[in-house]
């Protein structure tokens, strides 16, 4: 009998592909957000808001991840921004290959300031999931309570940006904001947090100013670069 | 789940790997999972023993050591363990630059075979 010794990473293709994307994106200059929440916690209307408020000042694309439907890209498309779809037929997450796809399937992709990814509703597999992103960011909406930080500390752990969407629902929930953030404090200490709505477009503009500084600061380091 | 593409991943992973190194019958593969992953071996069982049917892995033991979260701070380089909830916020100096250093690992450390 033999042993052999591996010690490969499970998710090594994966982070393979993700590291070809990323220094895709970098040699570009495209500032890359990987958006994560739960089922219906906001994620499109947030995208059409962003778009909305934003009103031309960025160069947007999204890829909208969705398990059988293309109801999101065709939201995303009516805003006027140039969209692809990734029907993951059941897979409950993206990976790095099939944005590696879509992102070859954008037009113009060169020019972009901004690309979206919208990732499959889920706490938990995405996660686990580099896509070459620069930032990964959850949104959390105040009807499903507290206590997720807690209940999916990596996804949190991993966010640059931490979203509370349906501020404007929160009188009406028990969602305790105090212990959110104080949650949020211990398991990602340097996370930018947002509070906003997608239905009154409270706390908006927080969001799109970060994403302008962002986009900058993105542009500024790929102009530094030899 | 995810357990099933990470599964199969791995399936891929030791047929190619047997494969070259003339392996017909695997008996044991140890896999190694951090705690602070979000790979269940309870589901990574159900997947394999819904994925592994060739005779390739007919006799083959699945064995999963699950890693605890330890972390380093590295403002003033004390190492912790897991505490009672989540926190990445240094129990000494309250520092915010930590470092994980066991906990998030997902890997195939060996397998055995003829
Ligand atoms: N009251 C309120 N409702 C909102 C807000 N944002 C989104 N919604 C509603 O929540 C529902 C789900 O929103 P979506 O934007 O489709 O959520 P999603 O995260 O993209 O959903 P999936 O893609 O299916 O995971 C819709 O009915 C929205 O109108 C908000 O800030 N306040
Ligand atoms: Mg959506
Ligand atoms: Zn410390």
């Amino acid at each position: 009998m033999k042993q052999i010794n591996l010690e490969s990473k499970i998710l090594g293709s994966n982070e393979l592909l993700a590291r070809k994307n990323r220094h895709l994106f970098e040699q570009l200059g495209i500032l890359v957000l990987n958006l994560m929440s739960s089922p219906g916690a906001g994620k499109t209307t947030l995208l059409e808001r962003t778009i909305e408020k934003l009103n031309g000042r960025l160069k947007l694309g999204v890829i909208e991840g969705d398990l059988y439907t293309d109801q999101d890209a065709r939201r995303i498309e009516q805003k006027g921004v140039q969209v692809i779809q990734i029907n993951t037929e059941g897979t409950c997450h993206l990976d790095a290959a099939m944005i590696g796809q879509a992102f070859a399937d954008l037009q113009e992709y060169g020019q972009l300031d901004l690309l979206f990814i919208e990732n499959v509703g889920n706490l938990v597999c995405p996660a686990e999931f580099d896509l070459g992103e620069d930032y990964k960011v959850v949104v959390l909406s105040t009807a499903e309570g507290n206590d997720k930080p807690l209940k999916y500390p990596l996804i949190f752990y991993q966010s640059r940006a931490v979203v509370l969407n349906k501020i404007d629902l929160l009188p009406y929930t028990d969602f305790s904001l105090e212990r959110f953030l104080q949650d949020l404090e211990n398991i990602n200490p340097t996370a930018q947090t947002f509070m906003l709505s997608g239905r009154t477009g409270q706390g908006l503009a927080e969001w799109t100013g970060w994403l302008l500084e962002e986009v900058n600061r993105k542009k500024q380091g790929t102009a530094r670069e030899p | 789940m995810h357990e099933v593409t990470l599964m199969s991943g791995i399936l891929d992973t030791l047929r190619e790997n047997a494969r070259q190194n003339g392996i017909t019958r695997i008996s044991r593969i140890k896999l190694i999972v951090g705690k602070f992953s979000m790979a269940l071996p309870s589901s990574l069982r159900f997947a394999f023993a819904a994925l592994a049917q060739e005779g390739l892995f007919q006799e083959a033991w699945l064995d999963i050591e699950e890693r605890e979260l330890h972390c380093l701070c590295q403002d003033c380089q004390r190492e912790f363990g897991p505490q009672s909830s989540y926190c990445f916020v240094c129990p000494d100096c309250n520092g915010q630059h930590i470092k994980i250093l066991a906990g998030r690992e997902m890997l195939i450390d060996f397998y055995e075979g003829d």
